[in-house]
């Protein structure tokens, strides 16, 4: 029971994230309930990859250690990757979030009338 | 592991004061609390290189964020929000958590015991293969430094994205026009 409990409170992070995608009406909110969701992610990514005591996958030359004590190293290096491409999207979503702002003058999707299909 | 759950549970309360605080500006910075929160919880799950990586990248979007949100008329402008589409994203997620739940405990090893059975490889082989005393930057600079190519195309093309969204044709043409009447 508790050994999942970690798992547990990141999908509740997760889900917090996707509820303001769903249910907000402001731009802003949708924005921040996406980068809550992908921060959410990479920190379930990395929590899998933790090894009770282990070490971070760095070697030393002063100190002798052993590869089987390191955490796993691959999600650690994708989500590296993960987070630098989340940071990019943030940037397009927030300029076209102040282009709508700029021709709708609200950030209240259900306004922007001309959006509708 | 107690401060990982104090650490997650600050993040979750920032998270719930992001999205129903009404004034946007204090919901970016409380979106803020949720990224150094999550920078302390790599640090604290041995990921140092990730850790320093979450700092820069929050640092930066917060600054994005309040950009968008710096006039106070914006900043202090609530929209409410759709009551069925709430009640539905209630009910849903709660059920997507419990779904979760019992996916965890049949199908992923418990926490503090990762599968190695890919990754071993790396640590095993990174000095001797690649030189690099740091194993993550062996994995995304040498073996999979495809993927960091990959990266690097995602990111020049969103950058070419802002710069053609937030580019201000319209004014050149209004000036044109006005430099023809006169």
């Amino acid at each position: 029971m508790n050994a999942y409990m970690p798992y547990v409170l990141c999908t509740v992070l997760f889900c917090i994230g996707i509820y303001a995608i769903l249910s907000k009406k402001n731009i802003i909110k949708i924005i921040l309930g996406v980068v809550i969701a992908e921060y959410a992610v990479n920190l379930f990514l990395v929590l899998v990859a933790y090894k009770a005591g282990g070490r971070a996958a760095i070697f030393s030359e002063t100190e002798v250690i052993y590869p089987e004590s390191m955490v796993d190293p691959l999600p650690h290096a994708l989500v590296l990757t993960s987070i630098v491409i989340g940071l990019a999207t943030t940037a397009f979503l927030i300029a076209l979030a102040i282009r709508l702002y700029g021709k709708y003058g609200t950030f209240d999707v259900t306004r922007m009338r001309e959006l509708r299909g | 592991m107690i401060e990982l759950y104090v650490l997650l549970g600050l993040m979750i309360a920032g998270a719930i004061i992001a999205i129903e605080v009404k004034n946007l500006l204090s919901a970016v910075v409380a979106v803020g609390i949720v990224g150094l929160g999550l920078s302390v919880i790599f640090l604290l799950l041995k990921a140092p290189d990730v850790a320093i990586t979450q700092i820069v990248v929050e640092i930066a979007a917060v600054i994005l964020l309040i950009r968008a949100t710096l006039h106070r008329e914006i900043a202090l402008k609530s929209c409410g929000s759709r009551p069925f589409g709430a009640l539905m994203g209630i009910i849903f997620l709660g059920l997507a958590v419990i779904a979760a739940f019992a996916t965890f405990s049949s199908g992923l090893s418990p926490f503090g015991e990762p599968l190695m059975t890919v990754s071993s490889f790396y640590p095993m082989n990174a000095i001797s293969g690649t030189g690099a005393t740091n194993v993550v930057t062996s994995v995304i600079l040498d073996y999979r430094a495809y993927d960091t190519l990959g990266e690097a195309t995602v990111l020049f093309t969103a950058v070419i994205g802002v710069l053609t969204v937030m580019r201000s044709v319209g004014k050149k043409k209004e000036e044109d026009l006005q430099e023809n009447n006169e």
